[in-house]
């Protein structure tokens, strides 16, 4: 085995935000980009598929399948590693993703408290989302927050040192700022 | 203007290290122009070149650094077990999927300083013979694996990577791999399938990833904090590197502290502190303690006596059955309830569990649903004895090191917080009656 299999200069990061829902994606145009731009190189199947879901927001089966072969990895095995990992999705989450830590930092200061007023303030369960589609609820392993426990992320934005009361204005300052940047 | 960041100048009249936290309060030190500004790259030159493979491996060995990820295994030795000249290329793998419970410096490193990380890979890789090496972080870390890659685009732009780095005639390829949510990848055999594009189920060991790990070839997985460090010894040697730590815990190292302390945050300190001065450097305790978590969740506990009489090194954490690992120091103090704070860490085990191996896969499991039962005020007699039991089955029965780091947290809070896993079964009226072992299965639970 040689290292001339790889390309001389890294890969351009690949760091795409995840499409809004409701953006129309090509699947077919999209999933080709994809594939050309990982096949050639070793053991990159689990760089495609986060590329496929900063695209989607998820994994789609359609696409899983389409991959397959124009990669070059038998759809068992990307299913093996879309469902060994947990970070994956295999159908779409709700619009605002809530993720809350449940380490042992966070759980320290209470974070069994906020999930519960999550769940209840949101009207859907753990590992759940609302019925409008709107919010997903999560409790995550430790996101290395433990500074400011306990920690919540939505869509990447992290909220520290919460206490269960603050569960609701959490919510608003999303909605306000989702808000906000569908006016621009 | 400086950046916040919680660690004095000083402390009790004394400078700390800042071996690896140099530009930790530097605005833009991510930067290669202000990180150039500090020093960063001044190996990548003859310090560096003039030197043999060997003695560079040879400085290392004597400075007595060790793998700052959890394990602590003497860095120059690991590098010592590469075969030459197999006529397979070696691999470089930084280890940067950091996700042991209560661990937040490698984040930290990688926004704060990611050139240091790049010099110390060069540092490594120029000694091992690598050319092509790998950085394989988190895959949530969006804002560290966007700075790390700003960083290694700024190296290629700068000469200081690719081929011929500064006409040294030594050439190397940095790449990054996300990780997709899985702690286990932070095993390193499990981290190699994963780089393969693999689920990340750890491999048996031997081969060791010395002589077979990554595509076939020897491959070397280090710590990002430990690689961090390099740069340090190879400029000034083993001696400068000594001046700190402790005879068998030589050097410096990150510690991120949460929990009941005043001041949470990454610290740099020399090893061999005690804890109880490392409280106070954090601002101080919050409360009365009653014990701590020394290392990151796998840890064994420690009591409160111990937490206050222990130092940070190998060495005495061993001696008290617990360990150093990632540096991840969790005080918890009396209002605090051991009993939820381990269910709390075995629901995350056994979700964690890979399934590979039986014993860990169905253990991890039981003993999270004994702890549901128990601390929802449903424990019967005899359950703490059975939770002991499955732990120490599953202790040293399995491929990789992660039951044992499942089974230690168990056994140390029933052994150290016994009576209040009794006051925990007192509540239930029922408790004399004895368990039906049918009541913990997972459909029991659905």
């Amino acid at each position: 085995m040689s290292t001339n299999d790889q390309p001389a200069a890294p890969a351009k990061p690949v760091l795409a935000q995840p499409a809004a829902p409701g953006k129309p994606a090509a699947p077919s145009d999209q999933t080709a980009i994809i594939a050309k731009r990982w096949r050639a190189k070793r053991g990159s199947l689990i760089m495609a598929l986060h590329e496929v879901q900063e695209t989607y927001g998820y994994v789609p089966r359609d696409v899983a399948l389409k991959l397959a072969p124009q990669i070059g990895v038998p759809v068992a095995r990307i299913y093996e590693v879309l469902t060994f990992y947990n970070y994956f999705k295999t159908s779409a989450p709700g619009k605002f993703v809530v993720s809350v830590c449940t380490g042992t930092a966070c759980h320290l200061k209470g974070s069994g408290d906020i999930l519960a007023n999550f769940s209840a303030q949101l009207g859907c369960k753990e590992g759940e989302s609302t019925t409008d589609k709107l919010w997903h609820l999560q409790g995550v392993r430790c996101i290395g927050c433990c500074g400011i426990a306990p920690a919540v992320i939505v869509n990447g934005k992290v909220f520290g040192k919460l206490k269960p009361a603050d569960v609701g204005d959490v919510i608003d300052k999303v909605l306000t700022a989702d808000a906000a940047a569908a006016k621009v | 203007m400086t950046l916040v960041w919680p660690q004095p100048k000083t402390w009790n009249g004394k400078e700390l290290p800042r071996i690896l936290t140099r530009l930790f309060d530097v605005e833009n030190g991510h930067t290669l122009a202000v990180a150039k500004q500090h020093g960063a790259y001044s190996t990548i030159s003859k310090t560096l070149f003039d030197k043999s493979q060997f003695e560079i491996i040879q400085t290392v060995i004597e400075s007595g650094l060790r793998g700052r990820g959890g394990a602590g295994f003497p860095t120059g030795m690991k590098w010592s077990f590469v075969p030459r000249n197999t006529g397979k290329p070696v691999y470089l793998v930084i280890n940067a999927d950091e996700g042991e419970p209560g661990t937040f410096k490698d984040r930290l490193c990688l926004t704060r300083d990611p050139h240091l990380l790049i010099e110390g890979m060069i540092n490594t890789g120029y000694a091992l013979g690598v050319r092509t090496a790998y950085v394989y972080i988190r895959g949530e870390m969006l804002p560290q694996i966007r700075a790390l890659n700003d960083a290694i685009q700024e190296a290629y732009n700068a000469g200081l990577l690719g081929e011929n780095i500064q006409g040294s005639g030594y050439s190397l390829d940095i790449y990054v791999h996300r990780g997709a949510g899985a702690y286990i990848c932070g095993e390193e055999t499990a981290l190699i399938n994963s780089l393969e594009g693999f689920k990340g189920q750890p491999r048996l060991k031997p081969p060791f990833p010395a002589v077979s790990g990554a595509f076939a070839a020897p491959t070397v997985v280090n710590n990002v904090e430990t690689i961090m460090a390099v740069p340090y010894i190879v400029q000034h040697g083993a001696k400068a590197y000594r001046q700190w730590g402790t005879d068998k815990s030589p050097g410096s190292k990150l510690f991120s502290i949460s929990g009941d302390v005043h001041k949470q945050g990454v610290y740099e300190v020399p090893l061999g502190m005690k804890y109880a001065d490392f409280f106070d450097l954090a601002g101080g305790l919050k409360g009365e303690i009653l014990g701590c978590i020394p290392g990151g969740s796998s840890a064994p506990v420690l009591d409160a006596k111990e937490s206050m009489e222990a130092t940070m090194d190998y060495e005495c954490l061993a001696a008290l059955k617990s360990m150093l690992g990632s540096g991840a120091v969790t005080p918890f103090n009396t209002t605090r309830d051991p009993v939820t704070i381990l269910e709390s860490i075995a629901r995350f085990y056994a979700h964690e569990s890979c399934g590979q191996c039986t014993p860990c896969r169905e253990g991890t499991g039981y003993v999270n649903r004994i702890l549901q039962k128990v601390a929802a005020g449903q424990g019967r007699d005899g359950d703490i004895e059975l939770m002991k039991d499955l732990a120490e089955s599953y202790e040293w029965t399995t491929i990789c090191a992660f039951a044992p780091g499942a089974a230690w947290p168990v056994l140390s809070f029933i052994k150290k917080f016994r009576s209040h896993f009794d006051a925990y079964l007192a509540k239930n009226p029922q408790h004399a009656a004895g368990r039906d072992l049918k009541s913990l299965t997972p459909a029991a639970f659905m």
